[in-house]
């Protein structure tokens, strides 16, 4: 019965479930005067999955019966992953005891969430879909409300409970109605199914339009966006960081499997909604965000407009469209890092303040951070010869390519809009009388040099583009070969 | 008249809604969200097992052990996170959940 017991593509998911549970015991015997051991031993096991996950053959392979498909896209994606997990925890190590929640879960539980994105990213059959993408939310909800003794944390706790509880309905009566339209859940045999079928049954559209309905609350996707601002907002800003960094790309790379692989052949029905989600997604993202006062708020907004540009290129459908997406998140990932790295420093007197107005003439007080976020925003807004607008442009460039004037136009139309409020940060940092400076953030190391990297990477993607850009389209054409 | 296909179908269907209308609807009670969400993933079950006994294949009864699983990990994280919110707010209203606005 078990053709291919074979475990190899596995191991960095069964290296970190392994160590996950190895320090849960840890935590459990040593309480939590192990959360600094436990951090650093999660950071360890992380960056030694990544290793894991590169020293392995990136051959396509699907194992399990067909449950869990491994090739260069799945290691690609996990690697961003799992370099966005080692940056979220970095980020946090500080954080957490300013805040006094170092309780010995949360990396743990980062740890878990990280299985299970990268489940998502490889899943190959529903059933392993819908098992990555609980492990990963359950983690994720526990996260939102981890400062429990605060009425905003233990709110967004619910509210992104429930609305992600309702997405997983959908999703799952999703997958019931495909599943008994098309008698399988294996995406393989599902992909064939749906070439062989004359006509395509009303049961499996409807089926996919929930699926996507599901899916586009996990990217929080406009109209499906609603909990994304509270739950930024509310969430403590060292895992509002991480919201923001990982999940998003497990959920694109498993949209992106799903859209490119089984459902290849269903691209009409399957466009309209795309195209629908991106328009919606880059309006909201760009005109709700001009009247927030708060940085976790306004970063909330910008992450809807983002993942409606990476949206463009989905709906592109083609592997330049893919690549275009893959580069786009990269980008997006280590920009919006290095923004939470700033947000995480804004402190006075040991409370945390995340407002616009808090940043006053930081460029007399603190000009290092300064030039560092102004950099960031420049990049964000997409303005050369920043890595932003180089995301902005491959994106752009696979849309012409098929003719989606409307969503090109748009997109340049909706980042000028959205230049708008990057600007007006650099405006308050830079020509805004001084506010109080913030206050010393002594052993903030690992935050720093998250800052530090993220600014490089944007100002230095310029000298070589092309090798990030040969990766990514790299990664993205194995969407696009035949599974085997 | 015999029970086919299409009324395990329409029964599925007209609990699920009832599960996303009493999220909703409700604006009393957080606890009658959690009961709501259950019955969403009960018509998502019921789905499962009859395109499973309709097509001969094991596969969507399997699917359907695992969600009631899930499920269950998922209630009780849900009643944890509402437990620490009447904690720090004292009600479990669901109007009273709007500190976050904007």
């Amino acid at each position: 019965m078990i053709s291919d017991f074979n475990l190899v593509p596995l191991l960095p998911e069964i290296f970190m479930a392994l160590t996950g549970m190895g320090l849960l015991i840890v935590g459990v015997s040593q309480g939590n005067r192990a959360t600094p051991v436990i951090c650093a031993a999660a950071g360890a096991a992380l960056s030694i999955a990544a290793l894991v996950l590169l020293s392995l053959g990136w051959d396509a392979q699907t194992v399990m019966n067909g449950m869990f498909r491994f090739d260069e896209f799945a290691g690609f994606m996990k690697l961003l992953v799992l370099i966005g997990l080692i940056a979220s925890l970095a980020l946090s190590s500080r954080y957490l005891t300013q805040e006094d929640m170092a309780r010995f879960e949360y990396p743990i539980l980062i740890i878990f969430a990280g299985i299970g994105m990268m489940m998502m990213i490889s899943a190959n059959n529903f059933l392993t879909l819908y098992m990555g993408l609980e492990l990963q939310s359950l983690s994720l909800y526990v996260l939102a409300a981890f400062q429990r003794y605060s009425v905003r944390s233990a709110e967004a706790g619910i509210k992104y409970f429930i609305l992600g509880a309702l997405s997983s309905g959908m999703l799952l009566f999703g997958i019931s109605l495909i599943y008994g339209f098309s008698g399988t859940l294996d995406f393989t045999v599902l992909g064939k199914t749906i070439i062989g079928l004359e006509q395509i049954p009303i049961g499996l559209t409807i089926g996919l339009v929930f699926l996507l309905a599901g899916i586009a609350f996990k990217i929080s996707a406009a109209p499906f966006h609603m909990w994304t601002p509270d739950v930024y907002h509310g969430a403590p800003t060292s895992v509002t960081a991480l919201f923001a960094i990982v999940p998003k790309v497990a959920a694109f790379a498993l949209l992106m499997r799903l859209l490119f692989q089984p459902f290849a052949d269903m691209q009409e029905d399957w466009f309209q909604i795309i195209y629908f989600l991106s328009v919606f997604s880059m309006v909201i993202g760009a005109f709700a965000a001009i009247a927030q006062e708060n940085l976790k708020r306004l970063m909330a907004y910008s992450s809807i407009g983002n993942m409606g540009y990476a949206l463009i290129g989905i709906a592109a459908g083609t592997a330049q469209g893919a690549g275009a997406v893959v580069l786009y998140l990269m980008i997006y990932i280590v920009m919006t890092a290095g923004v939470f790295a700033v947000i995480l420093h804004m402190r006075r007197q040991g409370l945390a303040v995340a407002k616009i107005d808090n940043l006053a003439g930081l460029s007399k007080t603190e000009p290092a951070l300064a030039y560092g976020m102004l950099i960031l925003m420049f990049s964000m807004s997409g303005i050369p010869p920043a890595a932003g607008f180089f995301g902005k442009l491959a994106i752009f460039n696979a849309a012409m390519n098929e003719g989606l004037y409307v969503l090109a136009v748009l997109g340049v139309v909706t980042s000028v809009v959205a230049a708008f409020y990057y600007l007006r940060i650099v405006k308050v940092m830079f020509f805004d009388e001084p506010a109080d400076s913030f206050d010393k953030n002594e052993g903030s190391f690992a935050r720093r040099v998250v800052l530090i990297v993220s600014v490089l990477f944007v100002i230095g993607f310029i000298i070589k583009p092309s090798i990030l850009y040969e990766c990514a389209m790299h990664a993205a054409s194995a969407l696009f070969t035949v599974a085997g | 008249m015999t029970i086919g296909l299409e009324h395990y179908l329409t029964l599925a269907a007209l609990l699920f809604t009832i599960g996303v209308f009493g999220m909703f609807l409700n604006r009393r009670n957080v606890i009658v969200i959690l009961m709501s969400v259950e019955l969403m993933l009960l018509a998502v079950n019921i789905n499962f097992v009859t395109f499973s006994a309709y097509l001969g294949d094991l596969a969507g009864q399997v699917f359907t052990m695992f969600i009631l699983t899930v499920a269950a990990a998922e209630a009780a994280i849900g009643l944890a996170i509402l437990v620490i919110f009447f904690r720090n707010k004292g009600t479990i209203a669901v109007d009273d959940i709007s500190s976050l606005k904007g």
